[in-house]
């Protein structure tokens, strides 16, 4: 049986929502386990003296986040075997509210290999990533 | 930028042993909740030797990579001037807690447009056998002095 088989999928079906809550705590955190340390990620004043409209949150802490709704709805019945996103648009987290990020995962195309789960990630009412394709393949 | 980047051979990073303690803090930090980053019996109930590294983890080890890169004294990329355009992981394998892992980088082109450079390049990462795990492909933008 293949995975689609075993999954139940069908193309447009949407696997996984889910909200995340980003604060200056979790960029820091980030930041730390990470090894990015720019400073564009935790400090105002180099944020704003390079143009930025503010703190930013990492790229790859977006990209990191939006794959965790797909890891939980699989639950060990297969494996993200290939990531990957284009990051259209800056998540701005400011200092006392922080920023939210929605993510939604649908089905986007099945095959022999798995599936392919898109992801939209929107934070104030605009996508901020592009092109966020998850391949699911089976063990 | 340096558009001879692209011809220079880097030396492989020195193994990289991923730590149990290491994928949970990486997984905390990704807000990531699977019992399978976070429990050893889970993940071997699944099948796996120990805790799994969330998808996006080799991004820890090809940060090694990016060091290479920027400590390039002929490179000019200003740090503060860096952001991501695009990011994949192609995965062999998953990573889990007790792999050791080697990433060679290579930079496969540098493009300019409108006063921003366009960095891309790819770590191969590779386990203490050599077998292929997982390739990080990144594109950073180094913005100019006007954007």
């Amino acid at each position: 049986m293949s995975l689609a088989d075993t999954l139940n999928l069908e193309v447009g079906q949407v696997v996984a929502e889910q909200t995340f809550a980003l604060s200056r705590d979790t960029l820091v955190r980030y930041a730390g386990a990470s090894g990015d340390f720019n400073p564009i990620h935790y400090r105002d004043d180099v944020a704003a003296q390079v143009g930025l409209p503010g703190v930013l949150a990492h790229g790859m802490l977006t990209m990191g986040v939006a794959v965790q709704p797909v890891v939980d709805w699989l639950d060990g019945r297969g494996w993200v075997s290939d990531y990957q996103v284009r990051f259209t648009r800056p998540v701005v987290v400011d200092p006392a509210a922080g920023a939210e990020v929605t993510v939604t995962a649908t089905v986007g195309v099945i095959d022999d290999a798995g599936a392919r789960i898109d992801l939209t990630a929107v934070y104030d009412g605009q996508t901020v990533l592009g092109k966020a394709q998850v391949r699911i393949s089976a063990h | 930028m340096n558009p001879d980047l692209t011809e220079r051979e880097f030396a492989a990073t020195p193994p990289y042993l991923v730590g149990r303690e290491k994928v949970r803090e990486f997984a905390r930090a990704t807000l990531a909740t699977s019992p399978l980053h976070h429990d050893p019996a889970a993940a071997q109930a699944a099948g796996y030797a120990d805790v799994v590294a969330p998808p996006t983890f080799p991004i820890v080890i090809a940060e090694a990579t990016l060091q290479q890169l920027l400590a390039e004294p002929d490179a000019g990329i200003d740090f503060s001037r860096v952001v991501h355009g695009d990011q994949r992981f192609t995965y062999s394998r998953p990573i889990v807690a007790g792999d050791e892992l080697t990433a060679t980088l290579r930079v496969t082109s540098i493009k300019t447009l409108g006063g921003n450079s366009m960095v891309a390049s790819e770590s191969t990462m590779v386990d203490a056998e050599g077998a292929h795990v997982v390739t990080s492909v990144s594109t950073l933008v180094v913005r100019g002095d006007d954007s």
